[in-house]
């Protein structure tokens, strides 16, 4: 008999299958979703770099078959920039979560919008430390339980999209794991443009945040996406905050132009 | 290649300083990628680099801080480029974290460290030797350290060279330990042609696509690397890992995995470690030294001989992997290590755990106003004749 394969097989490593992802997480709808961009993409997919931190989005390179690699908490980004510098021919895509991206890595995520260094970065924000057992983020919203704000999070947190978008990146988009088709086409998007380009994904984690504040399991989660979000292209990033179970803005955000580092630097060696 | 570029190799003799000196073995060596963070005393490399950028196609980038700074080299050095950074200690503490992700990689790149005193901001312009055991230990975990101490401009220009062939050949990250005084100090050096600088290339996998294992090593138990982009398709993790490149997290993985890592270095300490030894035949006093005070210990043993005292001196080109084989064999014979250090006592503590209580050891510890200065030493070499 014939071995029949799934077309997504092609960028997934099958041999790592079954993955560590827990039951309801969203992280593996990125996956499909960054699968199917790549796909459409039509990019020679010898020359992509997958890099990824630390943490449970920390092992999305693990799972991709591309040149992929599993780096320190925080740094992904510069790894990849240290890729794409030393040979600019390469594709480098950054999948990390919110912890990983906007607290321990929130200075090289800023300085990588700034220099406009042409990367993708996928970030699944999931509102907590899941790998380590469900701690207060920089992204929990206030009032939200987790293991180390147990009578909840007093603490305000970052909108990521005006973050990046305040520090220069030419793309940003926003969408929930819901949102597979719209976020499949934002990563494509993402994928062409020059530049640094920044997609945020809100993601359940089902086992953590959802269960310590008693809002269900991964399908519940989903419902609540499908109810509360709202999609408005073209919103400004200073009304992207997000509420404790209040409506979620999605949709892309910004897209325009500016020099890439590669350009500029080129332009300053005269070449 | 790189090698051929005729303007990498600026063959003549030349005033540099031991930072220029540096940037213009790293660019000899092949070296096409540089990332710092502005620190003093390291700017003289930085510097030197940029301007020599335009001529050989080099890429360097001012990172946001030393953490990114090593992280990208590591990145740079994974798309095929030789990648170094330069630092000095506060930086040095910085980059710990990608020094030990370099180690597990096994990703080669040079790391050059202007050693000024310490702890914390410490004096910035003094140099010192406090940064040894830093070096040596500063990541977490088990690992072993390729280390090189140059004591003049000529030696920053080789040694630097050594340092990415050695990176290469080891697959780890090198460091080269400098310090204040040998960025700054202008003297000649002689850069040979490029056909007589030594070229150790990466070695590459050239197997099928599909083929390429990440970490399966050869007999020299350095496993053969390839660059992103050349279609292998291959993952790696900083997690603890087989040979496809995966986490498999258990003890035996960490045997093979880590301890591989560890011998890879061990059993070639004869190849790796390098002394130069002077006057020691017939010394009854040996002493220890490396990097800048080095050559005010050259200096004692052409004074002291004078007065027909037996003193040599034994001094450590790379300091770490230490040579314990040397100094033991050495210990049985003379009576007296003199150790002088811009510390409080670092190497020192190294040369006893040689000594096995053999010969008697004295301790120098060196101020920055003294460095050049060979009294102290010879104080102590007085001290011991009477």
């Amino acid at each position: 008999m014939k071995e029949i394969k799934h077309p997504m097989d092609f960028y997934l490593r099958m041999d790592r299958i079954p993955h560590i992802w827990c039951p309801g997480c969203g992280i593996g709808l990125v996956a499909s979703a960054f699968v199917a961009a790549m796909e459409k993409a039509k990019l020679d997919e010898e020359k992509v770099s997958v890099v990824s931190g630390i943490g449970c989005t920390g092992r999305f390179a693990g799972y991709i078959k591309l040149d992929s690699f599993h780096t320190t908490h925080g740094r992904a980004i510069p790894f990849a920039t240290g890729l794409k510098l030393a040979n600019p021919e390469l594709k480098v895509v950054v999948v990390s979560g919110d912890g990983d991206l906007v607290s321990i890595g929130g200075n090289h995520l800023i300085h990588a919008a700034r220099r406009n260094i042409d990367m993708t970065v996928v970030c699944v924000n999931n509102f907590i430390y899941a790998m380590t057992g469900g701690q207060v983020a920089p992204t929990t919203p206030l009032t939200a339980y987790t293991t180390t704000s147990p009578y909840g999070n007093f603490e305000p947190p970052s909108n990521i999209p005006q973050i990046v978008e305040a520090a220069g990146a030419v793309y940003v988009a926003r969408w929930t794991a819901l949102h597979i088709r719209r976020l499949t086409n934002s990563i494509y998007e993402a994928l062409n443009k020059p530049g640094f380009s920044f997609v945020e994904v809100i993601s359940p984690c089902a086992q953590y945040y959802s269960r310590i504040n008693r809002l269900g399991d991964g399908l519940d989660m989903m419902k609540f996406y499908h109810e509360n979000s709202v999609i408005k292209h073209g919103e400004s990033t200073d009304n992207l905050h997000i509420d404790y179970q209040k409506e979620i803005i999605v949709g892309k955000f910004v897209d325009r132009e500016r020099p890439t580092y590669i350009e500029s630097y080129k332009k300053w060696l005269g070449k | 290649m790189v090698k051929t570029n005729p303007k990498a190799v600026l063959t003549g003799t030349h005033k540099l300083n031991g930072g220029q000196a540096c940037a213009e073995g790293a660019l000899a060596a092949g070296c096409r990628f540089l990332s710092a963070y502005p620190i003093s005393p390291s700017i003289g490399v930085i510097k030197r680099y940029t301007e020599r950028a335009k001529d050989v196609d080099a890429v360097f980038i001012q990172m946001e801080d030393e953490i990114s700074v090593l992280s990208a080299v590591l990145g740079a050095s994974w798309a095929g480029k030789r990648a170094m950074t330069v630092t000095s200690g506060p930086g040095l503490s910085l980059m710990m974290e990608h020094l030990g992700l370099g180690v597990m990689l096994e990703t080669p790149c040079v790391i050059v460290d202007f050693q000024r005193r310490g702890p914390s901001e410490g004096i910035p312009n003094a140099p010192s030797s406090g940064d040894i055991m830093q070096a040596r230990w500063g990541s977490h975990g088990d690992y072993e350290i390729i280390a090189f101490c140059p004591n003049s401009a000529q030696e920053m220009f080789s040694l630097t060279i050594d340092a990415f062939n050695m990176s290469e050949k080891y697959r780890t990250p090198v460091l080269v330990l400098s310090d204040e005084f040998l960025a700054k100090k202008v003297e000649q050096v002689i850069i040979p042609k490029a056909s007589e600088i030594e070229f150790i290339p990466r070695k590459h996998f050239t197997g099928a696509k599909n083929k390429y294992l990440p970490f399966d090593f050869d007999k020299d138990l350095v496993p053969p690397m390839v660059n992103a982009g050349e279609g292998y398709k291959f993952h790696i993790t900083g997690l603890t890992h087989d040979k496809r490149g995966y986490p498999v997290m258990n003890e035996q993985t960490q045997e093979w995995n880590v301890h591989r890592l560890v011998r890879k270095i061990r059993n070639e300490v004869d190849n790796i470690t390098k002394v130069e030894e002077n006057q020691i035949a017939d010394a009854d006093i040996a002493i220890l030294s490396y990097g800048s005070l080095s050559r005010t210990a050259n200096k004692v043993v052409e004074k002291v001989r004078k007065e027909g005292k037996k003193v040599g001196n034994l001094r450590l080109i790379t300091v770490w992997p230490f040579p314990d084989k040397r100094i033991r064999e050495l210990s049985k014979k003379i009576k007296t290590f003199i150790v002088p250090e811009m510390n409080y006592g670092q190497v020192y503590l190294e040369v006893q755990r040689c000594n096995y209580g053999n010969a008697e050891i004295k301790f120098i510890e060196y101020k920055n106003k003294d460095l050049q200065n060979p009294e102290p030493i010879v104080d102590v070499i007085k001290d011991l004749a009477k």
